[in-house]
């Protein structure tokens, strides 16, 4: 059983092929990092594993059960979780409410209007162990407004995190960060534990690489190499597309 | 905390003794009709401010609720008939209005809910078989619940006054509930709402069923209250006048649609007993906040205190969150 | 005469004359993305001003019009250039503006030209009927659809065949492009803005003789322009001259056969596009 597998997964907008028959097999536990220049579609591809859009053909198979007609906020229910490239955070809440909210979407807790959230205690400790996963515990309490922009993209990871996915999508976690937090976000994502397989898109390369255990070359919208670490970088079609720019 | 308390208790104390030092009947039946009309904009805001989903039709929803009263009433039908068929034939109208206006949202949601509160608005004005069109419906009589009659100013603003602080209350929990912030949500970004197991449209139907039922309830209080009903009170300007209470008040906040409530419906008594042009003051007031305070005056005049109190105490006062929400 | 011809030919010229306030209407909501709600008040105002200059000045009818026409276009462009421009890119707060300014004219219009309906005489040399293809056809409702249909043709050509058309065009289908290749958008949405209302104002004017004018007028027209643009995308030409002469028939047989529904029979067609097409007929954006 893959954690992940895409069959032919194609889109289109207008005239513009975006993805291409796009292939990918990801096994359980797998780190996998997807590469490629600016405009490959690599978020697009993203889109679709997780239903905000539809493909124009193809499929989408999460752990054996096929996702391709499964609407998006029912993927999230089945496993799947993703952090975003450009934040989307909930910009006048706390961190603590923002981890929150995260987790009350997958609690049928969602759906009452006549408790009161602040009484959740169960929710509360989740969201700041989620928190303190990703080391802004002493931060929970902050707005979100008063954070600094790597302290947001630890959020971001936080919230997929706290929703205990057997799948996480990382669009760029490390995109804009500092060397230093670019150090404490690896550190954050080496320790995440195996029973989450990990598909990640990203430009650094210094911190990708050592992170992903294969990888996958997309141009144009399609996989034009794959395979282990070591096979891609000595692939010459990579240093012809992406290394070598 | 403890002065916001002893201000809820003098406000209640306050309101619970109004008939005892209102100087007269006719201002009892002004804060009557401020209550009713926050109750409404109470409606309104569960959309506009929870939801991020403004609505220039809920007249319609509160003219379904006093149309269906006052005909079931003139059908034959007791009082607490009348007012279950309002709140049911109001609650079944707002569903329809919500899987037609939830098709779109933003301003395409503004323009849809226009639309459908013209359509509602016509249908009084021109269904003269079921509506007596222009000459509106008289209701004949009040509902005496538990015996105890509502025919006298005071003994309906008591009534009144119970139904706003339900209302209120219901607001409050609602507004501090999961699914109150399953709703900011869905306002501040509904993609990641998606994306994080919410179903979205869902959550937005259910806003505007409970939107729809504080409009059905304030206009079975209405309905009561004047003993008439007609097209007028359907009218884009009415639907105008209590989003305007909202925006006033500040939107996505417990008090401020009632200070709204209160401040309009205080101008429009006495600028259509001094003035006549309720409608140009309207529009003014409508174009000078939306530019000049679009935050609301009780956000605003929340922020002047805490700066007045800062400045005072000469120390920090911890920044909550509590006053945008 | 038979009715149904009758109604046919009221439909038309309604068609027309609702196509002169859509197209404007239409174009504003396609490139600043608000529905301008003052859109049925300046139809309105147009109507009295051009009331006033026939009826007290004794102006020349199109005259009147076209002055008329101006002068819409002129508080149309204050409007824009004063209130809208301090709240670009917050739609919602421009459309709530856009409410309030409505409100105003309403009143002021109350105040100036009292309650009274005021009735707008036929231009003299436009009385009478004429025999076209056997059916007798009223002179002035046959000029209003012509007037409406050279200026169908004339907006067309402005859009399709002229640099400035060419900016708006790319600003209805993408105004952040637009920006990125240099168009001045804030310059245009004051252009578009002036010709929607000078297209609304003069409809007024040569829609008086007809429909009257009467307070409430802007609130019965507004809606229409709503319903076609819903019916027709926003933006889109076409569509709104479709949409215009789709709502003209539904308006006038909806009256005659259905009067007490006719307002709802009037929104059918807007709903049933609502749930199979959201984004109109000829629309590129749901609203």
């Amino acid at each position: 059983m893959s954690a992940l597998v895409s069959r032919g997964l194609e889109k289109s907008f207008d005239a513009l092929r975006v993805t291409r028959d796009v292939n990918l097999d990801v096994e359980p536990g797998e780190r996998r990092l997807i590469i490629g220049p600016n405009g490959a579609g690599k978020t697009t591809l993203f889109n679709l594993i997780c239903g905000e859009i539809r493909p124009d053909r193809g499929s989408v198979t999460l752990f054996d059960r096929e996702l391709t007609r499964v609407p998006s906020r029912r993927r999230a229910h089945l496993g799947l979780s993703r952090t975003y490239q450009i934040i989307t955070l909930f910009p006048r809440d706390t961190l603590l409410r923002n981890v929150m909210l995260s987790l009350l979407g997958l609690d049928r807790l969602r759906w009452s209007p006549f408790v009161s959230l602040g009484a959740q205690r169960h929710l509360a400790e989740s969201a700041r162990r989620a928190l303190d996963r990703v080391g802004l515990l002493h931060l929970a309490d902050r707005p979100m407004a008063h954070t600094s922009y790597g302290e947001r993209r630890r959020v971001e990871i936080a919230m997929a995190l706290a929703q205990n996915p057997k799948l996480l999508l990382l669009d760029e976690p490390f995109a804009g960060l500092s060397i230093d937090e670019r150090g404490d976000v690896q550190k954050l994502l080496n320790a995440i534990p195996r029973d989450v397989t990990i598909v990640m898109i990203e430009h650094n390369m210094d911190v990708a690489l050592e992170f992903a255990e294969r990888i996958s070359v997309m141009h144009f919208g399609e996989v034009v190499v794959e395979g282990t670490r070591a096979e891609v970088v000595a692939n010459p079609r990579t240093k012809e597309i992406y290394l070598g720019e | 905390m403890t002065g916001r308390w002893l201000g809820l208790v003098l406000a209640l104390v306050a309101l619970a003794a109004l008939p005892a030092w209102m100087p007269g009947t006719y201002y009892v039946n002004v804060s009557s009709q401020i209550l009713i009309y926050a109750v409404f904009a109470l409606g309104i805001n569960v959309l506009a401010g929870y939801g991020g989903l403004v609505s220039l039709g809920h007249a319609g929803l509160f003219g379904i609720a006093c149309y269906a009263v006052a005909v079931s009433l003139a059908a034959g039908a007791g009082h607490l008939a009348a007012i279950l068929v309002g709140l049911a034939v109001t609650l079944l109208g707002t569903a329809v209005f919500a899987a037609l206006s939830l098709r779109t949202t933003g301003i395409g949601f503004l323009m849809i809910t226009l639309a459908l509160g013209q359509i509602l608005w016509g249908l009084a004005y021109r269904w003269i078989g079921v509506t007596n069109g222009d000459n509106g419906l008289t209701v004949a009589s009040r509902p005496a619940p538990f015996g105890f009659s509502l025919e006298t100013a005071t003994a309906f603003y008591y009534a009144t006054l119970l139904t706003f602080l339900l209302g209120v209350l219901a607001m409050a929990v609602f507004a501090n509930s999961p699914f109150g912030a399953s709703l900011a949500g869905t306002r501040d970004q509904p993609r990641r709402m998606t994306a994080l197991g919410y179903n979205v449209w869902m959550i937005r139907f259910y806003a505007c069923m409970f939107s729809g039922l504080l409009s059905g309830i304030a206009g079975i209080l209405f309905v009561y209250y004047n003993q008439f009903i007609s097209p007028q009170s359907l009218s884009l300007t009415a639907s105008a006048e209590v989003v305007l209470m909202v925006i006033a008040g500040g939107t996505g906040t417990l008090m401020g649609p009632i200070v709204g409530a209160a401040l309009v419906v205080v101008m429009k008594n006495v600028a259509s007993a001094y003035i006549e042009r309720w409608n140009f003051l309207l529009g003014a007031i409508f174009v000078a906040i939306v530019i000049f305070m679009p935050e609301g005056l009780v956000p605003g005049t929340v922020r002047l205190l805490r700066w007045a109190m800062r400045s005072l105490a000469g120390k920090a006062v911890p920044a909550g969150g509590d006053g945008g929400r | 005469m038979n009715l149904t011809v009758v109604l046919a030919i009221n439909s038309v010229t309604l068609g027309g004359l609702l196509f002169l306030l859509s197209a404007g209407f239409s174009l504003i909501f396609g490139l600043m993305r608000i529905p301008n709600l003052t859109h049925g008040s300046l139809f309105m105002l147009g109507a009295y001003l051009g009331a006033t200059f026939v009826i007290w000045f004794k102006l020349d009818f199109w005259l009147a019009a076209t002055l008329s026409a101006l002068l819409v276009a002129l508080f149309g462009g204050i409007v824009e250039r004063f209130l809208l421009r301090q709240l670009a890119g917050q739609q919602q707060a421009q459309v709530l503006v856009t409410l309030g300014i409505a409100f105003m004219i309403a009143d002021v219009c109350l105040m100036v030209w009292t309650g009274d309906p005021i009735a707008v005489e036929t231009p003299q040399w436009l009385v009478g009927t004429t025999n076209l293809l056997g059916v007798v056809f009223p002179v002035y409702r046959l000029a209003v659809i012509l007037i409406a249909v050279a200026i169908a043709v004339v907006l067309w050509l402005l859009l399709e065949r002229t640099r400035l058309g060419a900016m708006i065009r790319a600003g209805v289908d993408d105004p952040e492009m637009a920006r990125v290749v240099g168009i001045r958008v804030s310059r245009l949405f004051t252009v578009v803005f002036c010709l929607g209302a000078a297209l609304a104002g003069f409809a007024g004017v040569i829609g008086a003789p007809i429909l009257s004018v009467y307070p409430g007028l802007d609130f019965d027209m507004l809606p229409l322009a709503l319903v076609i643009v819903i019916l027709g995308g926003t933006g889109s030409l076409l569509g709104s001259f479709l949409g215009s002469f789709i709502v003209g028939f539904i308006y006038n047989f909806g009256q005659a056969l259905l009067p007490e529904l006719a307002y709802f029979v009037l929104f059918l067609p807007m709903l049933l596009m609502l749930l199979l097409r959201p984004q109109g007929l000829f629309g590129r954006h749901v609203p």
